[in-house]
């Protein structure tokens, strides 16, 4: 016979509950994830290179993973900093899961690593739907790909925890709308912080470790508006954190037939 | 595009859902919301999901998607709005910044419509006569 059977079930329960116990994994042993997401060529590498050497240079202990379609190049560059870096080639995928980071970390993440920097695959729509266990999730974008990106991909810069502008050397020639970019980012996550950097001339170097730092030692981070939903469904709690889900056994199934 | 790990994930979690219940024989179609700011294209989705329920008990099964626009409500001065695509979260009434996310970011299975071997006339219900 026919029934409808009510579910209820948030579609990405899976990795939101994998991205849960990572998380606290994680955080018993002491390293926090920060989670970067922009387009490719956004200069993610070149930023991450300087933060890397400045987290050597503080000893603070550190490590990147960086994920991408193919090549090794931004593992042979991460690694010039001289801490411990993966390369994780997705084969065609186009973003990380919370399960997928934890397989990579298990038995190559230093025991005593207080940061962990993953670098998502170059793509700022499928990555925003992930959450990867971090504890600060930053979108980046540089100066030449508009003041438009944040509307244009709402999502990944509406969750994101810090934003952060790449490439200011070049702010002037590509005539970068500082202040208008900043209205975008309001727009879609009012109160983030918009962080100014450029790798090749040092500016803002180093902020983007600070705030990692500050978040890993618990200071509270920016609360999206698109990551704290009203408190009225069924699928997160208010801090937008998942809590576990319903399980079908609790709730239901609860079959009525269908007529 | 990520809808085809979206609707893997659906098919994963609407065949454990079957395969607890222990009697399914078809899945007719599921029902899914999909929130305006989900990150989702539902286009998109409908096509993995046809080539995600291949060769399992969900074969051709329907993808019913329920849109579900993006609202948001000021915590200042209590004025609601449809916040549009790209969305404005920043109040359009008095341009507050301390906004409640109403609804939009849904991406959930709403119900399935499945066969089942179950009893014909449950107790619940008038019978239909047409009905096997």
């Amino acid at each position: 016979m026919c029934r409808v059977v009510d579910l209820r079930q948030a579609v990405l329960a899976k990795n939101d509950a994998s991205a849960h116990e990572l998380r606290a994994r994680l955080a018993a042993q002491g390293t926090a994830v920060v989670n970067l997401l922009s387009s490719p060529g956004s200069g993610k590498t070149a930023l991450l290179e300087r933060e890397l050497v400045r987290a050597r240079e503080r000893s603070v202990p550190v490590a990147a993973l960086s994920a991408d379609l193919a090549t090794e190049n931004d593992a042979a560059r991460l690694a010039r900093s001289g801490v411990p870096v993966k390369q994780v080639l997705t084969d065609g995928l186009c973003h990380l899961e919370a399960g997928m980071l934890a397989g990579h970390l298990d038995g190559w993440l230093p025991a005593d690593t207080r940061l962990l920097f993953v670098e998502n695959v170059g793509n700022l729509v499928c990555p925003a739907s992930y959450d990867l266990g971090e504890t600060l999730r930053v979108a980046l974008a540089s100066v030449t790909e508009g003041e438009d990106k944040p509307l244009k991909y709402p999502t990944a810069f509406g969750l994101a925890h810090l934003v952060v502008v790449t490439k200011t050397d070049i702010a002037e020639a590509v005539e970068f709308d500082e202040a208008t970019f900043r209205a975008n980012v309001e727009q879609v996550n009012p109160g983030v912080e918009v962080v100014l950097t450029s790798a090749r001339r040092g500016q803002g170097v180093g902020a983007l470790l600070d705030r990692a730092m500050a978040a890993a030692d618990g200071a509270p981070v920016h609360a999206p508006v698109m990551a704290r939903p009203a408190h009225h469904g069924h699928t997160h709690a208010p801090d937008g954190h998942p809590h576990p889900h319903p399980h079908p056994e609790a709730t239901g199934p609860m079959a009525h037939t269908h007529s | 595009m990520h809808e085809m790990s979206v609707a893997l994930a659906v098919v994963d979690q609407v065949a454990e859902a079957a395969t607890r219940a222990g009697d399914v024989t078809a899945v007719r179609s599921v029902r899914l919301q999909v929130g305006e700011l989900a990150g989702v294209v539902p286009d998109a989705l409908a096509f993995s999901f046809e080539l995600a329920c291949a060769g399992t008990l969900l074969e051709g099964a329907e993808l019913v998607t329920e849109a579900v626009p993006g609202r948001a409500r000021c915590t200042t001065c209590a004025h609601e709005w449809a916040v549009g695509m790209p969305p404005r979260l920043t109040c359009p009434g008095c341009g507050g910044t301390r906004t409640d996310l109403l609804a939009g970011r849904e991406l959930q299975i709403v119900d399935v419509h499945w066969e089942d071997g179950g009893p014909a006339h449950p107790p619940t219900r008038e019978p239909i006569s047409e009905e096997r």
